[in-house]
C-alpha cells in the first residue's frame, strides 16, 4: 500500500491499484479463516447481512444480535478472533449466524478488514451489507417506525449505494466502572450521555470522504494533539458489489464515489449514527488485555490513553452532556439527517 | 344525478410487488369498480400467474390482452394506458368514469365515497393539467423543451447520451412543431377522466399524428392525456385525485406506516406510493365506509407541506449546519451560520472588564477571546464550553469554522465574543462574508495593554510590528467588496474621543430592544496617558503606527505625503 502511494501516477489509477490490492489481499487471506458454523445457504436474495469481527464479547452478544434482528438484519457473518470467553460457543448456537474462526493477528489483517473483505466479496455481492463492531448500534431516521429494509429500499429507489453513520460515543454519568454491564442489558441504559456539538470535520480530497473527529474521546484523551484522536466518520451500510473494498476500518471505501455520502451544494443527504457503547464496565478488562496484545491502531495509543484514564478514575460526563432520547433529538442537534426520506 | 349512475372503471398499471397490486385490485373490485390490469412485460410469467390465481374469484377484474415493456419516461407507458383503457371501455361500454392508478396506489377512502364524489359533478374530468408555457410544474426537469426537442435516449440509463443529445439540439436550434390544435399541458400522470373524454381521446381521428408526436417528447405519461384532455374535455378540474408527491429529482415519495395519521387527515381518495412493507397502512386503509357516503373533497395541504419541508431540507439544508451528510463547499452554504452573532475587537483592550460589563447590558452570551491563543475563553471560563466543546486551543484549531458554527448552532442565545490581532485569524474571511456577523472594530486598540507593560521596549516594538501587520491584513479583508457582515471600524483615537456614542450604537445593533446607555454607565477605561509617548517612541524607532489614528497632532506628517511614502 505504501509503495503505491509513492508512485508518480494519477490519483485515479492509484486508487484503482489500491483497490485491486485490497481485494487481492482479502482474497489471499481467506485461508486463515476456518469455518465453524456455515449457515450461508440460508441467505435469501434480498436479505440484509451484518458482518462482524469480535474477540471476547460474549456478554455483549445477546443484546447486539437482538438489536439488529429487530431492525431486520437477516443473517450475521461473524469472525471470531480467538475468543476465550465462550463467544464462539454462543454464536454457534444461533440460527442466523455463520461463524468463522481465526487466531491470526488482528493488526496484520488490517484490523480484521481483510477477513471481512473476503466474506463481503464472497457473500455480500448484491446485498445491503452492514459492517459493524459488537459495540456499535445503528440509529437512522425513522428507525422507531420503519425497519432497515424500508431504508435500503428507499436508498435503492434513489440510486444510493452507501449510507453514512458516524460514531457517537456514549458514556455513563459516573465513572465507567460504577455500573457493571449485565448480559442482555441495553448498554444505553448505562451509557446514556453523549456530546452534542464538539465535532471537527475536514474533507479528504484523495478519497473524497469527510474526516470527522471529536466527541468525548477527543476532549478527554487527545486535547493537545487532536489529529491523533480516533476518526468518527463511518459508512457501515453499503449495497455491496464484489469489486468494492473498505480502505480503513469502515471509514472509507473504494471506489471513491461511494464516499460521496454528503451534499456539497448546501443540501442534506440522509445519514444516521452508530451509537458506540464502548465506555462500559467491560472496557476496563478489555483495555488491559489489548495493551498486552499490541494489536490496535497506531500502537494501541488509544487503549494506552484509556488505561491511563481508568486509573485516574475516568469520567467523561460533563455539564454539557446530553441524555440520549431518540433519533429526532439527534436530528434536531444536526448529528443525523433524514435527507428527503419523508 | 344519483350516485348509482356513476359506473367506475380502474386501469391498474403494475410492474413490481404484484402481491400488493393484487390487494389493490381486490379493494377496487370489491368497492364496485371494473378493473383492468396491465402488467409490465418485464414481469416474469410465474408472478403473473400467481396474481391471476389470487384474483380468480373476482368477476370484475380483467387483465389487458397486450403487455407492454414499460420504461420510465417513455411512450410505452402511454401505449399501455391506451390499450388497457380501450379494452376496458370495449368490455364495459356502460362505464361513466375511468381512474388511472398503479399497483402501488393505495385507496384511502372507500371506493363508494369516490363514486359519490364523482356523481356530484359527473361531467367533470379530474386531471391535473398545467400549461407548459407558463409556470414550471415539473420539478427540476425540462419544461416546454419536453415538446420542442427529440428525446430518443433513456434519461435514467443513458444520461450522458441524453444530455449530449439535448445540448446538441439546443445548439442546432431544433424546434419541433406541435400538431395543430394542441397546446402542451403537463400534470400528474394519475387522473380520473369521464368515459366520454377518454373515448374522444382514444378515437380522435388525429390520434396517429398525436402518438407520433408524443413518442419522442419527454415523459409523455405526464403530458399526453393532460394535453389531449384540454382538447376534448368540457370541464376540467385541474387537480389529481391521487395524492402523489415527488422530490426534487422527480422520484415519488414512499408511504410508510407512520404516515397513517397524516394520510387520514388528508382525506384524499388515493395516495401513492405505498412501500411494499407497510403492513400497517394496508390494515388501516381504505377506511371503512359507514352510513351515507362521504363526499367531502380532499384536503392534502398539510401532507403536501410536510413533503415540501422535507424537499427543502434535502435541497437547501439547515443554515449553519456542518455534519456528516451536509458539508457545503465554500459559498454554497445557504447560510454560513445559523444565527446572528457579534464580535467586538479591541474593546476589551480599552476597557479591562468590558466582558462582564457587556454581559450586564445585553441578553446574550458574552464570551472572552474565543479564538485566543492560550485557551478558548468561554463565558465564565469553563473547561468545557456549550455543546461539550473543548476549551483546548489545539482542538479548536483543528476546525475553527466548525468550532464557531457548532457553538452558534448549539447555543440558545446570541453569541458575542472578543477578538483581536493576537487571536487565531483563520475565520476572518468567513466572518466578513457572513451576513449573520456583526463586527465592531477599534483598530490599534491592541496597543493599550502595551502602554503600561513592564516589557523592554524592543519587545514592545516587535510585538507592535507583528500585531499591526496582522490587523492590517484583517482590515484588507474587511474593506473588500465581498463583505456581507455588518462592519463598523473606528480607530483608537476616534473611539477614545466619543466612546459613549460608538458603544451605544453598537449595543443598539446587537440588541434592538436595548434602551440606550444610561448616563455615567461606561466601564472604566484603561489609563491612556502613556499612549502619545508610546506612539512617538514607536515612530522614532522606525515603526510607523498606522492604526491608532491621529493621536499625535504635533510632528504629524500630512496625509498625502504619508501615502506617497508608503
Amino acid at each position: 500500500m505504501k509503495s503505491i502511494s509513492r508512485l508518480p501516477i494519477p490519483d485515479r489509477l492509484r486508487r484503482r491499484a489500491e483497490r485491486q490490492l485490497l481485494i487481492a489481499r482479502a482474497f489471499g487471506r481467506r485461508r486463515v479463516l476456518r469455518v465453524d458454523a456455515d449457515r450461508t445457504p440460508l441467505i435469501n436474495r434480498h436479505d440484509i447481512l451484518a458482518f462482524v469481527t469480535l474477540r471476547n464479547e460474549r456478554v455483549r452478544l445477546p443484546y447486539f444480535l437482538d438489536y439488529y434482528r429487530d431492525l431486520g438484519v437477516q443473517h450475521f457473518l461473524m469472525v471470531d478472533n480467538g475468543s476465550s470467553d465462550g463467544s464462539a460457543d454462543y454464536l454457534r448456537r444461533q440460527d442466523d449466524v455463520s461463524l468463522w474462526r481465526t487466531n491470526a493477528g488482528y493488526k496484520k489483517a488490517r484490523f480484521g478488514m481483510d477477513w471481512l473483505g473476503w466474506l463481503l466479496m464472497r457473500y455480500g455481492n448484491g446485498h445491503w451489507c452492514l459492517t459493524v463492531d459488537p459495540d456499535e448500534f445503528l440509529v437512522y431516521p425513522h428507525c422507531d417506525t420503519r425497519p432497515l429494509s424500508a431504508l435500503t429500499s428507499w436508498l435503492d429507489s434513489i440510486g444510493r449505494r452507501a449510507f453514512p453513520a458516524m460514531l457517537l460515543d456514549m458514556y455513563p454519568s459516573g465513572g465507567i466502572e460504577d455500573q457493571p454491564y449485565r448480559e442482555g442489558q441495553n448498554p444505553f441504559e448505562i451509557a446514556r450521555f453523549f456530546d452534542p456539538a464538539n465535532y471537527a470535520i475536514s474533507k479528504n480530497d484523495y478519497f473524497g470522504n469527510l474526516w470527522i473527529q471529536g466527541g468525548p474521546r477527543m476532549r478527554a484523551f487527545f486535547p493537545q494533539n487532536p489529529l491523533a484522536g480516533p476518526a468518527l466518520n463511518k459508512i457501515p451500510l453499503v449495497r455491496w458489489y464484489w469489486r468494492y473494498a473498505y480502505v480503513s476500518s469502515t471509514h472509507m471505501l473504494l471506489p471513491r464515489r461511494l464516499n460521496q455520502v454528503f451534499d456539497e451544494e448546501g443540501g442534506e443527504m440522509e445519514s444516521g449514527v452508530l451509537l458506540h457503547a464502548k465506555f462500559l464496565s467491560t472496557l476496563v478488562e478489555k483495555s488491559a488485555e489489548e495493551l498486552d496484545r499490541h494489536q490496535h491502531y497506531a500502537n494501541s495509543q488509544e487503549y494506552r490513553a484509556y488505561n491511563a484514564g481508568i486509573e485516574r478514575g475516568l469520567r467523561l460526563w460533563c455539564e454539557e452532556s446530553r441524555e440520549y432520547g431518540d433519533w429526532r433529538q439527534l436530528e434536531d442537534l444536526g448529528l443525523i439527517s433524514r435527507g428527503n426520506w419523508a | 344525478m344519483m350516485p348509482g349512475s356513476v359506473r367506475l372503471g380502474v386501469l391498474l398499471l403494475c410492474h413490481a410487488d404484484l402481491d400488493i397490486a393484487a390487494r389493490m385490485a381486490r379493494i377496487w373490485a370489491e368497492g364496485g369498480a371494473q378493473v383492468c390490469i396491465h402488467i409490465d412485460a418485464n414481469v416474469r410469467d410465474r408472478h403473473v400467474e400467481l396474481m391471476r390465481v389470487a384474483l380468480a374469484d373476482l368477476k370484475r377484474v380483467a387483465f389487458s390482452a397486450r403487455r407492454h415493456r414499460c420504461k420510465w419516461g417513455a411512450f410505452s407507458l402511454v401505449r399501455a394506458t391506451q390499450d388497457t383503457a380501450a379494452q376496458l371501455l370495449a368490455d364495459h361500454p356502460d362505464l361513466t368514469h375511468v381512474y388511472l392508478a398503479s399497483g402501488a396506489c393505495l385507496p384511502l377512502r372507500p371506493v363508494r365515497d369516490l363514486i359519490a364524489f364523482l356523481a356530484a359533478d359527473p361531467e367533470r374530468d379530474h386531471i391535473e393539467s398545467v400549461s407548459a408555457w407558463d409556470v414550471g410544474w415539473t420539478v427540476g426537469g425540462l419544461n416546454e423543451e419536453r415538446f420542442t426537442l427529440y428525446f430518443p435516449f433513456d434519461w435514467r440509463r443513458r444520461r450522458w447520451l441524453f444530455d449530449r443529445c439535448v445540448a446538441w439540439q439546443r445548439r442546432r436550434g431544433i424546434h419541433r412543431r406541435l400538431p395543430p390544435g394542441l397546446s402542451p399541458h403537463l400534470g400528474s400522470q394519475w387522473w380520473c377522466l369521464t368515459a366520454t373524454t377518454l373515448r374522444a381521446i382514444l378515437d380522435d381521428p388525429d390520434r396517429p399524428r398525436h402518438d407520433r408526436f408524443f413518442r419522442y417528447s419527454w415523459i409523455p405519461d405526464e403530458s399526453y392525456f393532460q394535453t389531449l384532455a384540454r382538447r376534448h374535455s368540457v370541464q376540467i378540474e385541474s387537480r389529481s385525485l391521487t395524492l402523489a408527491k415527488f422530490d426534487h429529482e422527480g422520484r415519488p415519495f414512499q408511504l410508510y406506516d407512520d404516515h397513517g395519521q397524516m394520510l387520514e387527515e388528508s382525506n384524499c381518495f388515493v395516495a401513492r406510493k405505498l412501500w411494499s412493507g407497510s403492513a400497517g397502512l394496508l390494515a388501516r386503509f381504505p377506511r371503512r365506509g359507514e352510513g351515507a357516503p362521504d363526499v367531502s373533497p380532499p384536503r392534502p395541504a398539510r401532507f403536501e407541506r410536510m413533503i415540501t419541508r422535507t424537499v427543502q431540507r434535502r435541497v437547501l439544508g439547515r443554515p449553519g449546519l456542518y455534519m456528516q451528510s451536509r458539508f457545503p463547499r465554500k459559498d454554497a452554504e445557504n447560510g454560513k451560520t445559523s444565527a446572528p452573532y457579534a464580535v467586538f475587537q479591541g474593546f476589551s483592550d480599552i476597557f479591562p472588564n468590558f466582558e462582564s460589563w457587556l454581559q450586564d447590558q445585553v441578553a446574550a452570551d458574552v464570551h472572552g477571546h474565543l479564538l485566543g491563543p492560550e485557551t478558548v475563553e468561554f463565558r465564565g471560563r469553563p473547561g468545557i464550553g456549550p455543546g461539550a466543546i473543548s476549551s483546548h486551543v489545539a482542538v479548536r484549531d483543528r476546525d475553527p469554522q466548525g468550532f464557531l458554527t457548532a457553538l452558534i448552532r448549539i447555543a440558545p442565545r446570541m453569541q458575542i465574543f472578543q477578538f483581536g490581532p493576537r487571536d487565531n485569524q483563520a475565520l476572518n474571511w468567513f466572518m466578513a462574508t457572513d451576513p449573520n456577523a456583526c463586527l465592531f472594530v477599534v483598530t490599534g486598540a491592541w496597543m493599550m495593554p502595551l502602554i503600561d507593560s513592564a516589557m523592554p521596549f524592543d519587545d514592545v516594538r516587535r510585538i507592535s510590528a507583528h500585531l499591526q501587520k496582522v490587523e492590517l491584513a484583517q482590515l484588507n479583508v474587511l474593506n473588500s467588496v465581498w463583505v456581507k457582515a455588518r462592519v463598523q471600524v473606528h480607530d483608537l483615537t476616534d473611539f477614545l474621543a466619543r466612546p459613549r456614542a460608538i458603544l451605544d450604537d453598537a449595543l443598539r445593533q446587537v440588541d434592538p430592544q436595548h434602551r440606550g446607555l444610561p448616563a455615567g454607565d461606561l466601564p472604566p477605561v484603561r489609563d491612556t496617558t502613556g499612549l502619545p509617548a508610546l506612539l512617538r517612541r514607536l515612530r522614532n524607532s522606525g515603526l510607523r503606527p498606522r492604526l491608532a489614528g491621529e493621536a499625535l497632532p504635533q510632528n504629524e506628517v500630512a496625509t498625502g505625503e504619508r501615502n506617497a511614502a508608503e
